[in-house]
């Protein structure tokens, strides 16, 4: 260990020692609006965010004897994880000072969570993902609990934590098991074991455990159950958090357990992930029709996109990793959008806005964020030119490049059905006419950074290919 | 001298015990807890009997951090049954049933 593992390591570090700080100002301070905490929250994320684009090479590093691995993936995502968190906490400032809500410590905890993202994306080691996925799932447990005088918000986050503690104890027993055939939790040296000694059906029993485990953290069919109700029992704030940048975590830690350690049982994993894709897909489209309440269905919809996500992830090449990467990104992007209108919408009171009938004649009451209310709904479909539609091609592209042909036919026909609910929003905004015209509106700095979202999913439509070959490039080293 | 065998199994029959708790349970959130943690165990039994019969120290380094993590884990567990309490007056499982769907 020397002083170049420090370095590899110093957004981390840095991100420490800030949350440090704002847990401080949080004590110190007097302030209803914690404005000092939030400010100091969202610097702690620009100064990592910048340590992390120009600290250090761009090329491999290997960190602390094989724990920690920083490559062009790891940088990538966490600067796309740092960007969500901070637009994050734009949007939510807002609904939890209408809501008296506001506390230092859901800026501590989502930096905490930020933090545990940023191990786990990194981890080159067994241990580093599970202290990387606890540092985050406990973190989470806690911000969904912070409402505490709601009784859905303390029962959502009864459910998480279980299921939660559930998937991390199935996904401890799939590591004690590859740690008994291979003698070790270094990624990369039961990787080579494995190739070597092939594993035989043991190497096969721990890996439907460590499945079951991610499966669990995307909110794959069938470990989904905590989905729905965490999303709707949550705070919206929460919500959009728990949407957005953790989702692009999970999708590092398939990548570090699966491709990078697993690679030699990869026929094997193809396979259960279809299975999973399939179920996914079906189920979140198919159920989500039936909601009425915008933050079930958005849960529903989410997984269905962890269906997509994974279709890409088992095609198994750089394209497919890359499809995957591309498409984890721009769903964090369009939720952190669509969970921003739900909180503009709620507007100034303590009411929520998370009836899908609450979206009436907003077309009227705000043409522009119904616009772009419109756009993440498109996008979120599927439809052309929208990012989502890119999102969908790149990786059904590349299942059918592996000859699933069927698995690709599938896939169309139901994004197809699932088309109908996200255009039922549409309806309702623009056809319907409005409950009252009380204007919709919120600070400055929402409303700028809630159009720039809308206006990036538009861009990214026009243009994937710019963050196309930024995944490619991701995952190539 | 013990085949590792024997520990295997104890490992999966106290995992499989603490599963079934889980879901058979409808009773008592705390049961749940204990069950989570019952499942924590079994995987100690595991890295302990790896790491003897491997001779290497790596999967008992392993379970002080995993023992680490469950104590927070139960801090926050328990945190949380306390504020659904004060919501509720009641820690059954079947009453945890505010959102369906």
């Amino acid at each position: 260990m020397n002083m170049t593992d420090y370095i590899g390591a110093l957004p981390e570090i840095l991100l420490l020692a800030l949350l440090c700080a704002v847990l401080l100002v949080g004590v110190f301070s007097a302030d209803e609006d914690r404005n000092a905490a939030y400010w100091l929250a969202q610097f702690a994320l620009l100064a990592v965010f910048a340590a992390n684009t120009y600290i250090g090479a761009r090329t491999r590093l290997v960190l602390f004897e094989g724990m920690y691995v920083r490559d062009s993936m790891a940088i990538v995502l966490k600067n796309f994880i740092l960007a969500f968190a901070i637009i994050g906490l734009v949007y939510a400032r807002d609904y939890l000072r209408a809501r008296r809500i506001v506390s230092a410590e859901f800026y501590v905890l989502t930096l905490m969570a930020v933090l545990g993202m940023m191990v786990l994306v990194s981890a080159g080691s067994l241990l580093t993902v599970y202290l990387g996925l606890e540092l985050l799932s406990l973190s989470l447990y806690a911000m969904v609990a912070m409402h505490r005088d709601s009784a859905m918000a303390s029962e959502a986050a009864m459910k998480y934590f279980v299921m939660g503690a559930l998937a991390s104890g199935l996904l401890l027993y799939g590591i004690s098991m590859l740690y008994g055939i291979t003698g070790s939790i270094d990624i990369s040296v039961v990787r080579n074991a494995l190739a070597d000694g092939g594993g035989g059906p043991i190497a096969t029993y721990a890996l439907v455990f460590i499945v079951a485990g991610v499966g669990f953290k995307l909110g794959a069919v069938p470990f989904h159950m905590w989905l729905p109700d965490v999303y709707e029992g949550a705070p919206t704030a929460v919500t959009t958090f728990i949407a957005t940048a953790p989702k692009i975590a999970a999708f590092a830690m398939a990548m570090r357990l699966l491709v990078d350690g697993l690679q030699p049982l990869s026929s094997d994993w193809q396979l259960m992930l279809t299975w999973l894709a399939v179920g996914s897909m079906l189920l979140g489209n198919v159920v989500a029709i039936v909601q009425s309440n915008i933050k079930r269905m958005l849960a529903y919809s989410t997984i269905a996109h962890m269906g997509f996500l994974l279709l890409g992830v088992l095609s198994g090449n750089t394209g497919g990793y890359a499809g995957a990467m591309f498409y984890a990104i721009v769903y964090a992007l369009m939720t952190l959008g669509a969970f921003g209108v739900v909180m503009l919408v709620a507007g100034e009171g303590s009411a929520e806005a998370d009836r899908i009938q609450d979206f009436r004649g907003l077309a009227q009451r705000s043409p522009w964020f119904a616009l772009v209310m419109l756009i993440l709904m498109f996008s979120l479909a599927g439809v052309p030119p929208f990012a989502g539609f890119w999102a969908k091609w790149f990786v059904i592209k590349e299942v059918i490049a592996t000859g699933h042909v069927w698995l690709a036919g599938l896939a169309v026909l139901i994004s197809v059905i699932g088309a109908y609910y996200y255009l039922q929003v549409v309806r309702m905004m623009y056809f319907e006419q409005p409950e009252h015209m009380e204007e919709v509106h919120a600070s400055g700095d929402t409303e700028i950074a809630l159009s720039a979202n809308g206006v990036a999913v538009l861009l990214l439509g026009v243009t994937p290919g710019v963050l196309m070959a930024v995944c490619i490039a991701a995952m190539r080293g | 001298m013990i085949p590792l065998s024997n520990y295997l199994v104890l490992g999966a029959v106290l995992f499989c015990l603490s599963v079934a708790g889980m879901f058979i349970n409808r009773k008592n959130v705390i049961v749940l807890l204990m069950c989570v943690e019952l499942m924590l165990l079994a995987v100690n039994t595991n890295f302990i009997a790896f790491s003897h019969y491997l001779g290497d120290l790596t999967g008992q380094v392993f379970v002080f951090f995993i023992l680490t993590v469950a104590a927070a884990e139960s801090a926050i567990g328990l945190a949380i049954l306390v504020v659904v309490f004060r919501n509720r007056r009641t820690i059954n499982v079947a009453d945890l049933n505010a959102m369906k769907g």
